[in-house]
């Protein structure tokens, strides 16, 4: 075969800077202000169908996908809101897709769990866990075939390594050595049920540790630590080399969908939360290290709740598609 | 100019014209070019020609992920059976993902699946399973029965900008026929008739044409006048050219290796029975497998099979002409 040799080494880390981390901090509150209008929506009945939400799980979204390029091509799965808002994809287009409306990112015809934005290297959400795994090594295939920089990222929960997809994609992507960064945002809970049901293997990482990849666990609520990491993890992937498996311990303030009455695991004590949250937490780290004023972390929330309010107002004044799109879209229709 | 070549050959030979028009096709699979005297390998090199492990899954939804980022994988995938595998990303990622995105994105793939092998494979390796794939909207499946449909047909199917089911008949590998040289493309969703006749429709698929024409021969001798077309491609289906021909028979009878139920032959026979009833001048007639998985042994696997003696039968009783018991 004619794949790279060497073994990856990872580059020196880039430490977290004031600009970089007022970014991490806008992006967390766009995409925490964005999902928790969505779930008042939800309750409203105006946004229609399955909703699964990423509120305390922003700093994995946030570190990854602001330091990718629109040609780095991101996959995500049912809970994607906040990848394709941190990969810049419109809040408003986001909103109006779920409410199912023409200005939608998919004209209504995917929803929440199945957000495209190629023109910002969106390239799919799937809804079957796992199910995104092999369509990253795809991707990171073809930037190999084509001599490019860009790098494949897929994010998927825990509950998926214990599916087929990840264990097939892991060997394949090891084997070829294909430039993708496998993101496994680690909440403890797949779907219902705690991690310690599905899996004797507590940690993502010693799962792959037999084929050697990179890898490397982190906290995901701290947003910095995630940062570095992928940094150093992206300037292997830029060279061409993987795959890299960042496993992103965190947590999930909201139950699996909008609905759901959790009665499989106690609520967090509040305090504990302040002390967890991925926002607050670098609101802290920030004001320590004087990367921003006060006033920047207020305006940071402010222009959140200004910018997800004019989407509420942009999705709810969108028509209904019309349904001639159904016919037209079952099949691309030319052929090359 | 056309010569005589395999069936299998002819598909080869697509693959390889279209590979070397267009550097975006891929070919990925088991067991392919595990030497470096293959000669896709020794033409297209390493890097578009792979061998893949046993990972279904894998291998389908790298192919889908290089589809959404422009190129044009062929996946070989050997036994039809073995796409059931990954059937999440054959059903559900490769041909949803253009209508989900609302358009944004294509997946321009081909999986190359045999089928039907039934020479003594057994339960899991002689299955007609096409019917399982055109339901599935942005699917599209073909299943040639000449040699020259399996060029012409694979070639169509790497140019198509949608997922593509390409079914090859395990039994017609090594059966001969002419093969145009160069370019060649067989639109889909066009019937071919492959005899033309007044008394009767025979809608004949994949092997079964064969057996079909084979029928049709008899029947001539008895005073019948078969036609017999053959839909090489299930999705999409040209119900026109069915409908044409029972207008003008008034008579029809589906031969269809797979087991009846939720089988291409009884699509097919709802459409006639929808859009060309008032055509019809007797009930319709479906030849098919029993609804029981393939037997090992010979003569029972030849008991589940339609064969030529079933065919005839079957036009006789819709003609009216030969009391014949119902077929189970």
């Amino acid at each position: 075969m004619s794949e790279p040799g060497p073994a990856p080494i990872l580059p020196s880390s880039a430490a977290l800077d004031a600009p970089a981390a007022l970014a991490l901090l806008r992006t967390m509150w766009r995409i925490r202000v964005f999902e928790e209008r969505v779930g008042v929506l939800k309750r409203a009945d105006e946004v229609y169908g399955l909703i699964h939400l990423s509120i305390g799980g922003e700093g994995v979204a946030a570190a990854v996908c602001t330091q990718l390029r629109d040609d780095d091509l991101v996959y995500s799965g049912h809970r994607a809101h906040g990848h394709a808002i941190a990969k810049g994809a419109p809040p408003d287009r986001i909103l109006a897709e779920l409410m199912g409306r023409s200005d939608g990112l998919c004209h209504g015809l995917g929803g929440s769990m199945h957000l495209v934005d190629v023109e910002h290297g969106l390239m799919g959400a799937t809804g079957v866990v796992g199910g995104n795994i092999p369509l990253a090594l795809g991707s990171a295939l073809a930037a190999r075939l084509s001599g490019g920089e860009e790098v494949a990222v897929v994010f998927f929960g825990d509950g998926a390594v214990q599916a087929g997809h990840f264990n097939e994609s892991i060997n394949l992507a090891a084997l070829w050595r294909l430039p993708v960064i496998l993101v496994c945002e680690n909440n403890g809970f797949a779907e219902f049920t705690p991690r310690s049901a599905h899996t004797i293997v507590e940690r993502v990482c010693d799962v792959v540790a037999p084929y050697g990849l990179e890898r490397e666990t982190v906290d995901g609520n701290d947003v910095e630590a995630v940062w570095e990491a992928f940094g150093r993890f992206l300037g292997v992937a830029r060279g061409g080399e993987g795959p890299l498996l960042l496993e992103c311990l965190t947590y999930r303030l909201r139950g699996h969908y909008e609905g759901d009455p959790t009665q499989y695991r106690e609520a967090l004590a509040a305090e504990e939360w302040q002390q967890r949250d991925p926002i607050m937490r670098l609101a802290r780290r920030g004001a320590a290290a004087g990367w921003f004023a006060a006033e920047e972390v207020e305006a940071a929330e402010r222009e959140a709740r200004e910018a997800v309010e004019a989407a509420v107002g942009f999705a709810r004044q969108s028509p209904y598609p019309g349904v001639e799109l159904i016919e037209e879209l079952v099949y691309a229709g030319a052929q090359a | 100019m056309a010569r005589e070549m395999p069936y299998i050959a002819a598909i080869g030979e697509a693959i390889h014209l279209e590979m070397a028009r267009d550097e975006s096709v891929l070919y990925f699979g088991q067991n392919i070019a595990t030497t470096d005297d293959d000669p896709f390998l020794a033409a297209f090199g390493h890097d578009r020609v792979r061998v893949t492990p046993i990972s279904e899954t894998a291998e389908i939804g790298m192919a889908v992920g290089a589809a959404l980022a422009g190129y044009r994988p062929v996946v070989e995938l050997y036994m039809a059976e073995f796409m059931l595998v990954a059937m999440d990303q054959v059903v559900n990622e490769a041909p949803r993902f253009r209508y989900m995105s609302g358009g944004k994105v294509k997946v321009p793939l081909v999986l190359k699946a045999g089928y039907g092998f039934t020479a003594g494979w057994a339960g899991q390796h002689t299955g007609s399973i096409y019917s399982m794939f055109m339901g599935v909207p942005g699917l599209k499946v073909v299943l040639p029965a000449t040699a020259a449909d399996a060029k012409g047909l694979m070639a169509t199917a790497i140019r198509d900008d949608n997922p593509v089911c390409f079914f090859h008949h395990y039994l017609l590998t090594l059966e001969h026929g002419e093969v145009p040289e160069g370019e060649y493309l067989v639109p889909f969703g066009e019937a071919a008739v492959r005899r033309t006749g007044k008394d009767v429709t025979i809608v004949a698929i994949g092997w079964m044409v064969d057996r079909a024409l084979a029928a049709a021969e008899r029947l001539a001798a008895d005073g019948v006048d078969a036609e017999v077309i053959d839909p090489r491609t299930l999705a999409p289906l040209d119900t026109a050219t069915i409908l044409e021909s029972v207008a003008k028979t008034g008579r029809l009878v589906l031969v269809d290796q797979a087991t009846r139920h939720g089988s291409a032959s009884a699509v097919i026979a709802a459409e006639v029975a929808d859009q060309g009833f008032d055509s019809l001048r007797a009930p319709i007639k479906q030849v098919t497998a029993l609804d029981a998985t393939i037997p090992y042994s010979e003569p029972m696997e030849r008991f589940v099979l339609p064969d030529e003696d079933k065919i005839v039968a079957a036009v006789h009783q819709v003609l009216g002409s030969a009391p014949v018991a119902a077929q189970a």
